[in-house]
């Protein structure tokens, strides 16, 4: 069998590190390939045709040619910048977020449309709307389903009975939402407001544009960025780069 | 199998892969090569790396690289001391000198802000930027950090935490180099082009 030695995609740079001399390896989210790691020559130089398409949250044409180890990038036409997230601190963040998030959630050269679309929606989301909690809060859950972890928001995960409308407590470790008579399946399980839990239904089930029409007060927000960075950090059994980043910030805004 | 290399030649074989972009082929060859051109040219290495531990600090002032502290830079009376250019790298300071274009002090941040890779403000020798402007009348610091999305947040950063800390604050102007070529220009760079444009 032949292989082909080059092909294209339009792929959004997820990270970015220098290579060599004047060289840059990319880490690429592709939508005909999934992840995959490809090395742009010379893409430090000014000069480069290069350059300015390759830089991280840049969707672009890509051009490969197969490499030995790594592919290598022949020509790139930049699709669309996501310009604005370039100049704000906390859209910068966010969309570091959403790129940390797919990166830690993904494995190599395994495609993934639905991942894909998703991604570039986020960076249009973040580099576009208003407010960010929302559209975070949204891009976590989508992501949790389309990688298998989804919580589960309508059945207590201990002992199945629908949920009540009421105050209820989430759990973590068992990935989803417990009753207060299971709360004891796992004593590390917080508590979740009547008003969160049906915030984070919501967002699980329903488009985009209906999400967006939403207006939350504070305390929800709080409440949510709390549950779902809990969840995440234990699935992934680590911290996220840029959460932290983004506390330090919000800290620093405090007068 | 028992290790047909001498000690002392593994070693710094090992060494030498450490270093970026040298693998352990390059490494060996790298070793051998120093073996077989004379013991002159070895030492001569080994002084000269004995002498880059030893012999250079950080410019106390604006953290260059330097072997006096302060730095020749900081100290030439001939510059300007109300101009201040605020780098990312050493090298940066390196390539704005060759340009010849600046004769103002420098401030090295040694790397720029990224969410992506968790390097925050307090990683950079941002505090001592901060002190120095309190303590200096300057009259306009220029952002020469990297036209890249670290080095637009880190740009972005001091922006905010500089103020009206000074009367002017500059951002190095983006546009097309040298000998490029306008079909190959992303719309990004053009955009900038254009809006930097210059009368004639």
């Amino acid at each position: 069998m032949t292989r082909e030695r080059t092909f294209r995609s339009e792929a959004i740079v997820l990270k970015r590190s220098d290579f060599g001399e004047a060289d840059r390896l990319l880490t690429l989210f592709s939508r005909e390939q999934g992840k995959l790691k490809a090395i742009a020559k010379g893409a430090r130089k000014p000069q480069s045709r290069k350059t300015g398409h390759v830089e991280l949250f840049m969707r672009s044409n890509f051009l490969f040619a197969k490499g030995h180890d790594l592919d290598i990038i022949t020509q790139v036409e930049m699709v669309e910048a996501y310009a604005a997230l370039r100049a704000d601190l906390v859209r910068t963040t966010y969309a570091s977020y959403a790129v940390e998030l797919l990166d830690r959630f993904t494995v190599e050269h395994d495609k993934h449309l639905g991942l894909y679309q998703l991604l570039a929606d986020a960076l249009g989301w973040f580099a576009a709307d208003e407010e960010m909690l929302l559209p975070a809060r949204y891009y976590e859950l989508r992501l949790l389903s389309l990688t298998g972890f989804q919580p589960q928001l309508f059945t207590c995960v201990s002992c199945a009975e629908t949920i009540a409308e009421q105050d209820q407590f989430f759990s973590a470790e068992l990935g989803g939402v417990l009753c207060p008579k299971c709360q004891t399946a796992d004593r590390r399980a917080q508590p979740i407001t009547a008003v969160a839990l049906k915030v984070l239904r919501f967002l699980q089930t329903r488009p985009y544009d209906a999400v967006k029409q939403l207006h939350l007060r504070r305390p929800v927000h709080t409440e949510l960025e709390h549950i779902m960075h809990t969840y995440l950090t234990h699935i992934l059994e680590r911290n996220l780069k840029s959460v932290d980043f983004l506390h330090r910030l919000r800290q620093e805004a405090r007068p | 199998m028992a290790n047909a290399l001498p000690k002392p030649v593994q070693r710094l074989i090992n060494e030498f892969a450490r270093l970026p972009g040298i693998g352990p082929k390059s490494a060996a060859r790298l070793t051998f090569y120093l073996l077989r051109v004379g013991d002159e040219q070895a030492l001569e290495l080994a002084d000269a790396l004995r002498d880059l531990v030893e012999r250079t600090r950080f410019c106390s002032v604006c953290f260059n690289i330097t072997e006096a502290d302060p730095c020749e830079l900081c100290s030439d009376p001939n510059r300007d001391d109300h101009l201040l250019c605020v780098v990312e790298e050493p090298l940066d300071v390196l390539a704005i000198e060759r340009s010849r274009a600046f004769h103002g002090r420098y401030h090295v941040l040694h790397g720029a802000i990224s969410p992506v890779e968790g390097v925050g403000p307090e990683d950079l020798r941002i505090e001592e930027l901060l002190a120095r402007v309190a303590q200096n009348r300057l009259q306009e610091i220029i952002l020469a950090t990297n036209p890249t999305l670290e080095g637009e947040s880190t740009a972005l950063y001091l922006q905010r935490r500089l103020g009206d800390a000074v009367p002017k604050l500059t951002r190095l102007a983006r546009g097309l180099p040298v000998g490029g070529d306008l079909e190959y220009t992303d719309e990004i760079t053009l955009g900038r082009a254009l809006e930097g444009r210059q009368e004639l």
